[in-house]
């Protein structure tokens, strides 16, 4: 009799957290939409083709000629004490005040992010996220066994009333609420914005509750009107842990983050983060330096800000020329991300394998949930192809909706909900 | 020598493709460190590649649509280039499996009684009355999966009369027909075949034990969540019937070089032809290279071996 084999010597060891992680038609299909046939709508890949590459390799080169010796050694678990500095300059824009050691720089956000989580959750312990939340996010969460709930969110972001009503019912279960996490500005997925009001009511809720409010802002300077909205990290300085980046206003490959917290938070952190990486790069960290001190990053800023916007806008106006009736989107003022429904009935997961075939990719909403919310939903990402390449896509989508539609007159709308499988989210949607 | 690996390709098994063009290129760079081996996609690019630098041998690694359904071969029949591997008019016969099954059930071979259809028959006959018609002939259980393509992406077992649908619209995702089967409950076993010189041979059956039940994308492609005997756990006779539907398959198929025939052993000892590969998977977690394995030969050695033959 022959003897089994599983291929995998070490299954019978892996964590049971690892169970989850498998292999799924999803991700095979994202494999295919990384090909330069297909218009992919799915990543919220930055245009670092936007950026004066030029002058960009000159500070890279000046970090290695000039400051070589620090550039490649070890650097402070905290992060360079120049960059905390030039940090607070750039969080200034939207309002917010504090001390360069309030600040530990990490390998971009999710880093800060893995931190934080890290530091303030045991398992089973509650986090709170707005429905839909990042995936990035919700990867973390599950990785450190937290019992992840979604509170409502409206086309102003976060229902506070829905928030205070979760926070009841999760205390009422006999659980611990550790986290609030949002997204205010220009969200990603639902692509909407906190006004002030929603803000503060939000912010006096996690007061009132003593409970953490994780604010993270990676777009909060990619708004297309007006001032960048105020931080809720700008009204204070203790209940409030914020996270940004310089991924969307620098280059995502410099993986250059940053947390600002309250000194006892801030220390714990300092300690994580040494033993998770010892210390962010400082070769990255001083590239960064080195071209905020010397280039003009208001105006490239700028610059961003306007391509984005006329992809928002090539996005919008496709949709609107192209999709069948009953498919609604949100307009984001700022950011990467427009969230779409599709008309009732439809499911964006089982539609995927249609859109791809059709060369065009998007997200589906189930990614932004964890526990199969998001059916009728899918993200589309304006940032990466050109305004064309937006509008073909587009184009491209709204057929494949048309044919879903088809099937579910064929078939009834009960066809059309599919099992969702691993949600374990592809590496390229952030 | 120079051999091309042709992997990747647009269809929803890119991601299985790569891993087998990358298991293959490498594993015939040791077996051969005096070739070349070159690892393309398909694109754009490729036609005018091969036009200019005409391998003396491309070996088709693509799974699904255009790897699989003779498409890319009859390219290269026409460019007059070699390969490994079936002809176009065969593979576009074993990969569209209605019909694989049609010849193998003339020749008397027994396969699961199956009904295919496009989306348009149930569009303008109505879905409620075909699917009720269909589960009428073909009885429960029943396997829906898209008429042509692999890896099990959309396919489904509906125990329930009111799952169909639901499984039909899952298929239809992958494909413009979807072909319902009688399911057979046994034992899945998966047996490669292979050409050496004037003799065509079959490999040890591999036997299928899926953690979960079903032999699904996950379960395909995530080590651990399957076990796998090889060879299988039947008798001598059972062994050698599976075994010759495999080699009958590729017989009656017209096949090449090399293929593997899916089939399940039921409670009777009978033996079911399901499905017949031309590319077969070559990753870390396929059949194929686990049978070769038990046989010894490493899947360096069969590649080179081949592409002497078509070059000869």
């Amino acid at each position: 009799m022959s003897q089994g084999s599983r291929l995998d010597p070490w299954v019978d060891s892996y964590a049971s957290r690892a169970h989850a992680m498998r292999a799924s038609e999803i991700r095979a299909l994202f494999a295919v939409a990384s090909r330069p046939e297909v218009v992919s709508l799915a990543g919220g890949m930055p245009f670092v083709q936007a950026l004066p590459v030029e002058m960009l390799t000159q500070t890279a080169v000046r970090v290695l000629t000039e400051r070589g010796p620090v550039a490649l050694q070890y650097g402070s678990g905290q992060g360079d004490v120049t960059l905390r500095e030039q940090i607070l300059e750039v969080v200034g824009e939207v309002g917010v005040t504090a001390h360069p050691d309030d600040i530990v720089v990490t390998t971009g956000s999710q880093m800060a992010l893995d931190l934080v989580t890290r530091v303030f959750c045991d398992p089973g312990d509650v986090v709170l996220v707005e429905s839909p939340s990042y995936v990035g996010a919700l990867g973390v969460f599950r990785a450190y066994e937290c019992d992840v709930i979604h509170v409502a969110m409206d086309d102003q972001g976060l229902v506070p009333v829905a928030l205070s009503e979760a926070i009841t019912r999760v205390r009422a279960a006999g659980k611990k609420v550790k986290l609030i996490y949002t997204i205010p500005s220009f969200h990603n997925p639902a692509g909407v914005t906190q006004g002030p009001q929603r803000r503060a009511e939000i912010l006096a809720i996690a007061q009132r509750e003593g409970i953490a409010l994780l604010e993270d802002d990676p777009y909060g300077l990619l708004g297309f009107e007006g001032e960048p909205p105020r931080a809720i990290r700008a009204d204070d300085a203790e209940g409030v842990i914020y996270l940004g980046s310089f991924s969307k206003t620098i280059a995502s490959g410099l993986r250059v983050g940053w947390a600002i917290a309250p000194h006892g938070v801030r220390e714990k952190l300092v300690l994580a983060a040494e033993s998770a990486v010892l210390c962010p790069s400082n070769y990255a960290q001083l590239t960064v330096s080195e071209y905020l001190a010397t280039q003009p990053w208001r105006e490239q800023i700028k610059v961003f800000r306007e391509v984005y916007r006329e992809r928002r806008d090539a996005l919008l106006e496709s949709l609107q020329a192209y999709m069948p009736e009953g498919t609604t989107w949100t307009i984001p003022a700022g950011g990467f991300y427009s969230w779409l429904t599709l008309p009732t009935g439809l499911d964006a997961t089982s539609m995927l394998p249609r859109a791809v075939a059709a060369l065009v990719a998007y997200v589906p909403g189930t990614g932004f949930y964890v526990d199969g919310q998001g059916r009728q939903n899918l993200r589309l990402s304006y940032c990466y192809p050109e305004p064309d390449r937006i509008r073909e896509g587009v184009r491209r989508l709204a057929t494949v909706v048309e044919g879903e539609l088809e099937l579910v007159n064929t078939f009834g709308p009960s066809a059309m909900h599919q099992p969702v499988g691993s949600s374990v989210p592809a590496p390229d949607i952030r | 020598m120079q051999v091309l690996v042709l992997a990747g390709g647009l269809s929803a098994e890119r991601d299985v493709s790569l891993r087998s063009g990358r298991r293959v290129a490498d594993a015939l760079r040791r077996e051969r460190p005096e070739w070349e081996i070159v690892e393309r996609d398909v694109d754009a690019s490729l036609l005018p590649h091969l036009v200019e630098h005409r391998p003396d041998c491309v070996i088709p690694l693509l799974h699904g649509a255009a790897g699989e359904d003779g498409a890319m071969r009859d390219v290269l029949e026409s460019l007059g280039i070699a390969f490994v591997g079936s002809g176009a008019s065969a593979s576009r016969l074993a990969f569209d499996k209605p019909n694989a099954k049609h010849v193998l059930a003339a020749a008397g071979i027994l396969t699961p009684e199956c009904v295919a259809m496009p989306q348009s028959t149930f569009r303008e006959l109505g879905a409620t009355s075909v699917l009720d018609a269909v589960v009428e002939r073909l009885g429960l259980p029943l396997v829906v999966k898209p008429a042509r393509g692999g890896s099990a992406l959309g396919m489904s077992i509906v125990r329930r009369a009111d799952e169909v649908p639901a499984a039909m619209v899952a298929a239809f995702a992958y494909a413009d027909t979807v072909m319902l089967e009688a399911f057979i409950e046994g034992t899945e076993v998966a047996v490669g075949v292979f050409s050496r010189d004037e003799d065509l041979l079959a490999l040890s059956a591999v036997e299928i034990v899926p953690e979960n039940g079903v032999y699904d994308y996950a379960a395909r492609y995530t080590a651990g969540t399957t076990t796998f005997y090889c060879p299988a756990r039947l008798t001598d006779d059972i062994e050698e019937s599976v075994q010759a539907l495999a080699l009958n398959a590729h017989l009656l198929l017209g096949l090449s070089h090399v293929s593997r025939t899916d089939a399940i052993v039921d409670a009777d000892g009978q033996v079911w032809f399901l499905e017949v590969n031309v590319a077969p998977g070559m990753t870390e977690t396929s059949l194929l290279p686990q049978a070769l394995a038990e046989a010894e030969i490493g899947v360096g050695a069969l590649f080179a071996e081949l592409v002497d033959r078509v070059t000869a």
